[in-house]
């Protein structure tokens, strides 16, 4: 174990896991972290905690999973090479440990300028390779990145994201590949859509025998509507929603949209639980967090697993 | 080069607002290159500020003056009779510029007339692309001659990242992903194995994040 973390232990005993997530509000509300977490409780094995997600200010990543922790749910702290240098990165890593956070997910983060605040400047002293090695030092050879030893080092569950739907497509496998030689221990995918190129990564994964060397979660973010779906197609860099799901969702009448898009999550979450070299899902119910539950029962992952 | 772009006419009549005799100075290096800062345009900005002073009421006086450049104390010297008789003096070559004339005229008022934007190269006539972003410590062949440094938008090291889409950065479609580039040059040239690589943290101490930077050459020194 390297961190003992539960994420950590469902996916080593052989279980599908499934993690969750959480933004935190663009405000210093506790209670809407609590409110959010009280649907995510019991039925996934951890919680992603954005870190000012699509580069808009919000509560603070580790701020957030410290009121899950309180909560009785285990937080994913999400950390950018964006806002933060290595000392920075280095030090919330420590305190974030310190406070009980078991899983990490390291990320480049969005450029700042299409975010909230797009006159700011950006940091990236580390892409998020280079934060994936930094932490993994920090964990198993217990020293910082200067070589000097830890007076106490992170036990951390080390992830990364892994977009297959990015260009180049024949270069996607090859950076997982990267990701997974700086020190991930497990990846989440950004939503899927396309389950054919997905198909196709997938393979080309699995004949490098990358799943051997890192669990894979597929990540899933149901469709409320038409409106996101093309949204979601003409808006989101790197996202790649295929003709066919947004004619689905059409070929319904627009209050049944919303259930459609999870019927369409169900279907994907049921191949994915087939598909080899996958250990689980990420579902992302966006500002959704109340239908998570009707997803994740919905494919039969209900209840989790309990692993001491 | 270093490449400018000249600030608005309105952002400089502000800057010499209340000053009677004006000199624009402009410089034969970088700035004269990329079109922004060299004789012509010394005097289609001369000839600007004197039409706009002269319909607000204002004294007309703008004299014009290109000196080699602007960086170099040698040059920088020729002001020495004239800087005394300008009330402002607008220097039209990159940030260098108005720095040098204001260390070596203490008295002078100097104002930028450009902002210089960034170390580049001409893609077409009236086309510039940043290139350099003076990191100190090039390492461009390994990339297949394309810097990821200044021309990735978040300077990774091990990109392309999630945003790269159909060959342009997720800031803009307007922008390339240089990873992209970068990958496909380097598959071109069938050297992909090496992109296979990962780049360790890199030493900024070299950059500006080590603070300002000055080089001295014992070989040149007098």
């Amino acid at each position: 174990m390297k961190a003992g973390s539960n994420l950590e232990k469902v996916l080593s005993a052989g279980h599908f896991a499934v993690t969750g997530e959480l933004g935190p509000p663009q405000g210093n509300k506790a209670e809407e972290v609590r409110h959010k977490a009280a649907h995510l409780k019991g039925i996934v094995e951890s919680v992603n905690i954005t870190d000012n997600q699509t580069a808009v200010v919000r509560m603070s990543s580790w701020a957030a999973c410290k009121i899950l922790l309180e909560e009785g749910l285990e937080p994913n702290y999400q950390m950018v090479c964006r806002d933060r240098n290595r000392l920075a990165l280095m030090s919330d890593i420590l305190g974030a440990t310190a406070l009980g956070i078991k899983n990490v997910l390291c990320l480049s983060g969005d450029h700042q300028r299409f975010g909230s605040h797009p006159e700011s400047k950006n940091v990236y002293d580390l892409d998020s390779l280079q934060l994936l090695a930094a932490f993994k030092k920090m964990r198993d050879e217990k020293k910082f990145l200067n070589d000097k030893d830890l007076e106490g080092a992170p036990e951390i569950f080390i992830g990364a994201a892994a977009n297959p739907f990015a260009d180049p497509f024949s270069f996607r496998v090859t950076r997982l590949a990267k990701k997974i030689a700086a020190g991930a221990d497990f990846v989440q995918t950004q939503c899927i859509y396309n389950m054919d190129k997905f198909r196709e990564y997938m393979k080309q994964a699995v004949d490098r025998g990358l799943h051997e060397k890192v669990y894979i979660l597929a990540g899933v973010t149901p469709m409320k509507s038409v409106g996101m779906a093309n949204y979601m197609a003409k808006f989101v860099p790197g996202m790649d929603v295929p003709e066919a799901v947004i004619k689905r969702l059409k070929g319904v009448d627009k209050k049944d949209q919303a259930k459609e898009g999870i019927k369409m999550a169900i279907e994907q979450i049921e191949e994915f639980k087939e598909m080899k070299g996958i250990s689980g899902v990420h579902v992302m119910a966006i500002e959704w967090e109340h239908r998570a539950r009707e997803i994740i029962e919905g494919a039969g992952l209900l209840p989790r697993p309990q692993v001491d | 080069m270093i490449v400018g772009d000249s600030k608005p006419l309105e952002e400089i009549l502000e800057m010499i607002k209340g000053r009677d005799k004006v000199l624009v100075l402009g410089c034969r290096g970088c700035v004269t290159v990329c079109n922004v800062g060299g004789e012509k345009e010394v005097g289609i900005l001369a000839t600007a500020l004197r039409i706009a002073r002269k319909k607000a009421g204002q004294p007309p006086t703008v004299d014009g003056m290109t000196l080699e450049r602007q960086c170099d104390p040698e040059y920088i010297e020729e002001l020495a009779e004239v800087a005394g008789d300008y009330d402002a003096i607008i220097s039209i070559a990159c940030g260098v510029g108005p720095q040098f004339v204001a260390e070596r005229y203490p008295e002078a008022a100097v104002f930028p007339g450009i902002n210089t934007t960034f170390i580049g190269g001409a893609l077409e006539h009236g086309v510039w692309a940043e290139r350099c972003q003076s990191c100190g410590n090039c390492l461009v062949h390994n990339f297949g001659g394309l810097c990821p440094i200044a021309r990735c938008s978040k300077s990774l090291m091990n990109g392309p990242c999630g945003g790269s889409a159909k060959g342009n950065c997720e800031i803009s479609p307007e922008v390339p992903c240089v990873w992209h580039q970068i990958v496909e040059k380097m598959e071109k040239m069938g050297r992909l194995q090496e992109l296979e690589k990962v780049w360790p943290n890199k030493n900024w101490l070299t950059s500006r994040d080590g603070g300002p930077r000055k080089r001295v050459r014992e070989d040149l020194k007098q």
